[in-house]
């Protein structure tokens, strides 16, 4: 099949898991909350005294984004076994990866607006600059999500049929966050520190690549995961 | 049309198959009768090619696209209305979604409406029309009247006679005799995996086919 | 049956030589200048670290060949030398901490390569806890080589991470042609320790295999309930 259907398909899929959870709300108000509370727990649970806030911030702002996304990521899925409307799509004439690219774009979507929540209330809580910084931690938030949200998205498709999904996702997930995590803390606390650019560089490059390998294996993995 | 060839398939410990085979032509219905477990549901899985059968092969003249399947769940999202849910689906077999359809199911009053908002019956009805978007030459059916209020399962039975008159084919599975012998012109009883019977329906009418079905199946 | 009696033997015969390995290690090898008798603990150490990465892309391997092709076999053999790779990382992680307290003065550190294995340990454990969750055994070994191919990608990108931290951990002495540091005593009942760990990961694997598949058999006679 051409890949402008490919495309065409996975949008498809991705506006129309847009428009479920616009019309509920209940999972991005969830994580939204979510992700206020662990700022303020990371409030109470530091020593103002003896790490100054530019220097906790990197590691802050990647933990909540972690679990923040870990607690989205299962959503995709289970809204196709409701009602078994998965093998609705299995059963259309559309590529199989094109489920996946959907899904992975809804989650994105889903992901960045928690992230759009999320740095500015860092910034605010935490009195950190993120105005002077924004393009660089842009794009560094959106290298490092693509990449877990890729592993995370192919992930969930099998493990939202076991009987621990909320459980099992974390437990598979987290050892492959961890590199792109790592990269993005390093090169955060670089960016927020006022670095230049190229001291960063070569995380960037690096999660690109984690991206690209991540992003190119779920799309040919996930048929297997839906072929019985 | 659609052909089964000794379709073999067990998960784990289950047969769930067992040396599956039969055709159907053009205009043919065939009604597929067994208790609970007898593989019913995994047959329709096959023919539909979302299982893959560990031996024998089963095609389908048009592939994918020319396939309905009408189960006992609705494959619909429910925060979505009823136009919504029919646009996105036929989105996927690139059509427009046919203007006589919510007419011909009795759906125009309630397009706007959120299908989880909706009646038992109702949704049925939407999942009908759900897969009778992309006109269909071939209708597999998993126990279809389960939920149906009466009026509705009228309107299924008409539709079914509709589509069968059109030269279509059908195949339909489920453990309720009475309700699926009218509609049909073949008939197979399955038990354990195995079609212990397949023979045209030749004019049997429910009592009889019931009294072959406990003499099959006991 | 024979697999099983087979692979039984090879163990046997992989621990047998093992305790040759230490007599040798510790009678006849000479104790090495700085570290002490602490260093004995590399003979252990280092080859089953090398096992432990080496089993988790052979299960790699053997997912990607499973999804071509379908064969249980496949299936078994990853699964097994999953189980296997978990041990060997354990092994790994407890005489890690036990050689570094006397050397690093600290049970643990997030040393590179001590972080490394931690890492592949979970992996492997996630890899196992996937195929616990599932009960039909097709759909358990198709997401088990998903989760599998997966993990094989990801210990570069490990690698690539935990190096970019400072460590302490001594450099690899064993491979790096042109500077021969180690003497040739302790190189010898070092690559004698990796043939024996060699044999061990077989033995473990054709061992762990013969069950796996006894299990099916059984399995699929009903006889035993899904796990």
């Amino acid at each position: 099949m051409r890949s402008p259907d490919l495309l065409r398909h996975a949008w498809a899929v991705a506006s129309k898991d847009l428009l479920v959870e616009f019309r509920s709300r209940t999972a991005i108000l969830s994580a939204a909350v979510f992700v206020v509370l662990v700022l303020v727990v990371f409030n109470f649970g530091r020593d103002p005294t003896a790490i100054s806030n530019v220097d906790l911030a990197p590691s802050i702002l990647w933990v909540t984004f972690t679990f923040a996304a870990i607690l989205a990521l299962n959503r995709a899925f289970q809204l196709e076994l409701e009602n078994q409307a998965l093998d609705g799509l299995l059963l259309a004439p559309i590529e199989r990866s094109s489920i996946y690219v959907g899904k992975l774009i809804a989650n994105l979507v889903f992901v960045a607006t928690i992230e759009l929540i999320g740095v500015p209330l860092l910034a605010l809580f935490f009195n950190v600059p993120v105005l002077s910084y924004l393009l660089p931690l842009g794009a560094l938030i959106a290298l490092a999500t693509i990449g877990f949200v890729a592993v995370g998205t192919l992930f969930s498709a099998m493990t939202v049929r076991t009987r621990f999904a909320e459980l099992l996702l974390p437990v598979l997930l987290l050892p492959f966050m961890i590199p792109p995590l790592s990269w993005a803390v390093l090169a955060t606390g670089r960016v927020l520190a006022g670095r230049p650019l190229s001291e960063i560089a070569g995380w960037l490059n690096m999660l690109a690549v984690y991206d690209i390998v991540f992003v190119t294996l779920a799309i040919f993995l996930f048929p297997a995961t839906v072929n019985e | 049309m659609l052909l089964a060839e000794g379709l073999r398939h067990r998960f784990g410990a289950i047969r769930a198959l067992d040396d599956v085979s039969f055709t159907v032509q053009p205009g043919q219905t065939l009604a597929v009768f067994g208790p609970n477990g007898a593989g019913k549901t995994t047959l329709l899985k096959v023919l539909a090619g979302l299982i893959q059968p560990q031996h024998g092969r089963a095609a389908v003249d048009g592939g994918r696209r020319a396939i309905g399947w009408i189960g006992h769940q609705p494959q619909l999202y429910g925060q979505l209305t009823v136009r919504e849910n029919l646009r996105f689906w036929a989105t996927l077999y690139d059509v427009q979604v046919p203007g006589d359809l919510l007419p011909r199911l009795g759906l125009e009053a309630h397009v706007d409406r959120p299908v989880r908002a909706l009646s038992r019956g109702l949704v049925q009805r939407v999942a009908i029309a759900r897969a009778l978007v992309h006109d269909p030459p071939v209708l597999l059916l998993d126990e279809p009247f389960t939920g149906l209020d009466r009026v509705a399962a009228e309107a299924l039975s008409r539709l079914l006679a509709e589509h069968a008159a059109a030269g279509r084919a059908s195949v339909l599975v489920t453990h309720n005799v009475e309700e699926g012998t009218g509609l049909a012109t073949d008939i197979a009883f399955m038990r354990a995996g195995r079609f212990v019977h397949l023979a045209p329906r030749a004019g049997r009418g429910a009592e009889q086919v019931s009294e072959d079905y406990r003499n099959a199946i006991a | 049956m024979r697999m099983l009696r087979v692979g039984r033997w090879i163990t046997a015969i992989g621990l047998a030589l093992l305790a040759g390995v230490y007599v040798r290690a510790l009678a006849f090898t000479p104790i090495e200048q700085s570290q002490g008798l602490a260093q004995k603990i590399f003979y252990l150490h280092v080859p089953a670290a090398i096992w432990a990465e080496t089993a988790m892309i052979l299960v790699g391997l053997a997912s990607i060949v499973y999804l071509f092709t379908k064969d249980p076999r496949l299936d078994r053999f990853a699964a097994s030398s999953a189980e296997v790779g978990t041990v060997f990382c354990a092994i790994v992680l407890t005489t890690g901490p036990i050689w570094g307290k006397p050397i690093w003065g600290t049970w643990w550190t997030w040393d590179a390569r001590l972080t490394f294995t931690l890492f592949l340990f979970l992996l492997y454990v996630g890899y196992l806890l996937l195929r616990s969750a599932i009960p039909d055994p097709a759909m358990r070994a198709r997401y088990a080589a998903v989760l599998g191919i997966c993990g094989m990608c990801e210990v570069p990108f490990i690698h690539l991470s935990v190096y970019m931290f400072p460590t302490l951990h001594p450099m690899p002495i064993v491979l790096q042609p042109g500077r021969p540091k180690l003497p040739w005593s302790m190189l010898s009942t070092w690559l004698l320790s990796l043939g024996v760990f060699t044999l061990l990961y077989v033995g473990f694997v054709v061992q762990r295999y013969a069950v796996s598949y006894f299990r099916e058999q059984l399995e699929a006679a009903g006889e035993v309930g899904h796990a």
